[in-house]
């Protein structure tokens, strides 16, 4: 039986089919089960139910008999295995929670299943999303659908793998400092980041708790409309949750009215729906170490916007190498100080062998913990400790104020929206990084400043560029807004994606 | 300024993470090669620039929300048994963890 998923291009397209009752979505999540199990060699996949996915999927074929089916009801989705679920295991690809049962659901994967969407399982990523090519994962590698001898990027890589594959619809995932967009740009795919505090973070399995954010990852930016807008919204079980974006309300319909509205004003112009729009490329996100064939993909795309009407500034954010120490104290230090709470005590490993309370705590993180979430812990300990704390933590939390201020001041004064590249090559072969843990760290930086600013990004396909082992490897696109600007940004994708078809690319079949 | 084996070892303490001596010199090698990436922000003149905290107050004026102090999850014995089945190891309705007094 070949895929189903491959004779659909957009979820619109897939809900049309549902509720037409072509196909049902019980037959289409046993379809996706056995693509699942034909594909694990990517080892996309650390949790599969088929009797709790298949429950959902009669659920949603029961509201389409009903007649109260929405646009989401049916389609078959997975999640990063950062976010909590009731019933799957939430692991974090950590053997610190190999076993662990939430008793309760995370409120992205609440409001995806009230929405009607079937979940296929847990998704592998990296360790407690720290990575950047999904490597770091007690569940071993996940493999790019596009060469699995490539790594699909990091830390959310089997979730953008996923959807490269035609595994699922669409995915879930989560960016700290480029874990949404990294990863759908080396698979091909599209994601995005919201503005911090857009999505609730409750369940999310935290890292850098000022940075991170959970985003939607799928083959189209009109996909990710419906995807964000219900995942989005004020949560009072979150203390970050923002209730307002500017004066409207944080609540769903916000996303998809204004991608709405823009993307009426735009075809109101034309033949250059894209007229006034002005594009700043900061002039840092081209130097030195950025690829060649990655720099021409990105420049055909920046072009591709100027024949749509845009016009193209050259900004500076002069800032963007400093983001790399600024980030890897930061989000260090808000590491372990939310990794401090797997003592073995509540929940998680506890080690066997043990002396006293303290040796038991100490033995079982250092048994359940892999080397880079070590790592990380280490250095955040350092950085906040008595007579560092100043010279490392607040030192770049006043570098994060001056990144954040440069990129006001390119967006307040000079552009609407940023593009650039998301990362400088395309996906590295698996096992490159393996004598260097930092090699992967610098490769961030086109992705980190967004998280220490909060503002929304995002990935879309661009382009090809050659791989380590010959093949043709995807390049994505970054395009970031200002504060709430995830409608604008996605109708600015959207118009892209009307007159390009890197989007519709498959792996294996390009 | 490089961290010494000490250095090492007290801030494994203080992470209660438990380094066999072969990790802490792995530790120490890759710790030191962090620091080198992480030190170049100290070359950043930063004077009179507040810290920034929470993203979204470099735009406005952001305050931490206090919720009601109302009794929102339910109380039962189900919901606490359901609720420590992921604990290690519990008895009556309490965490177990080795004698803390002698």
């Amino acid at each position: 039986m070949s895929n189903t998923l491959l004779q659909f291009n957009s979820l619109a397209q897939l809900g049309q089919a549902l509720s037409a009752r072509k196909l049902s979505a019980t037959e289409l999540a046993q379809d996706c089960l056995k693509q699942i199990q034909d594909q694990q060699a990517l080892n996309a996949f650390v949790h599969v139910d088929a009797e709790l996915t298949l429950t959902q999927a009669r659920l949603a074929d029961a509201a389409i008999a009903a007649g109260t089916a929405g646009p989401l009801t049916g389609i078959p989705i997975a999640h990063k295995d950062l976010f909590v679920t009731e019933g799957w295991r939430s692991t974090a690809g950590s053997n610190m929670l190999k076993n662990y049962v939430s008793p309760f659901d995370a409120t992205v994967v609440r409001k995806l299943r009230e929405a009607g969407c079937v979940s296929l399982g847990k998704l592998n990523c990296d360790e407690f999303a720290m990575g950047s090519g999904n490597e770091h994962s007690a569940f071993g590698p996940a493999r790019n659908p596009w060469d699995p001898s490539a790594v699909p990027g990091g830390s959310s890589g089997a979730s953008a793998a996923a959807v490269a594959a035609k595994l699922v619809m669409a995915t879930t995932g989560t960016d700290t400092g480029g874990s949404v967009r990294q990863p759908a740009a080396l698979c091909g795919v599209s994601g995005i980041k919201p503005t911090y505090g857009a999505v609730s973070r409750y369940g999310m399995i935290a890292y850098g708790s000022s940075l991170d954010q959970a985003g939607p990852l799928a083959a189209n930016a009109a996909d990710l409309v419906e995807l964000l807008d219900t995942m989005s919204g004020f949560d009072p079980r979150d203390a970050t949750s923002a209730e307002q974006c500017h004066s409207v309300a944080n609540a769903p319909g916000r996303i998809r009215s204004e991608y709405q509205s823009t993307n009426a004003q735009y075809a109101a112009q034309g033949a250059q729906p894209l007229k006034g729009l002005r594009i700043g490329v900061p002039r840092e996100y081209f130097g030195d170490g950025l690829n060649n064939e990655v720099a021409q993909a990105v420049e055909a795309a920046i072009a591709q916007f100027e024949a749509l009407g845009a016009k193209r500034v050259d900004i500076s954010l002069p800032r963007t190498q400093l983001s790399i120490p600024a980030y890897y104290v930061i989000a260090p230090a808000e590491a372990s100080s939310n990794l401090s709470r797997y003592d073995g005590v509540r929940y998680g490993h506890r080690s066997e062998s043990y002396t006293d309370l303290a040796d038991m705590t100490a033995r079982s993180r250092a048994e359940g913990f892999g080397p880079e979430v070590q790592r990380r812990i280490l250095i955040g300990t350092y950085v906040l400790s008595h007579g560092y704390y100043d010279a490392y933590y607040l030192q770049a939390q006043r570098l994060r104020r001056m990144i954040a201020d440069d990129f006001q001041t390119a967006l307040t004064t000079q552009c609407d929206v940023i593009m650039g590249p998301v990362t400088p090559t395309v996906a590295a072969p698996i096992g490159h990084s393996q004598d260097d843990p930092t090699a992967d760290w610098l490769a961030d930086v086109y992705t980190l400043g967004l998280n220490l600013a909060g503002l929304p990004g995002m990935s879309i396909p661009c382009g090809f560029g050659r791989g380590a082992s010959g093949r043709q490897l995807p390049v994505g696109l970054q395009i970031i807004g200002n504060y709430f600007d995830e409608g604008r940004l996605l109708a600015i994708a959207h118009q892209y994606q009307q007159t390009t078809d890197w989007h519709q690319r498959i792996a294996g079949q390009a | 300024m490089a961290l010494t084996d000490q250095e090492v070892v007290r801030i494994a303490r203080l992470a209660r993470l438990h380094l066999t001596e072969a990790q802490q010199t792995q530790a120490k090698t890759d710790l030191n090669k962090i620091l080198g990436i992480i030190q170049t922000l100290q070359a950043v003149d930063t004077t009179g620039v507040e810290p920034l905290a929470h993203p979204l107050a470099a735009v406005t004026e952001v305050s931490l929300r206090l919720r009601e102090d109302q009794v929102t999850e339910i109380s039962s014995v189900e919901r606490r048994e359901a609720l420590m089945a992921n604990a290690p190891g519990s008895a009556q309705g309490l965490f177990l963890v080795p004698k803390v007094l002698e």
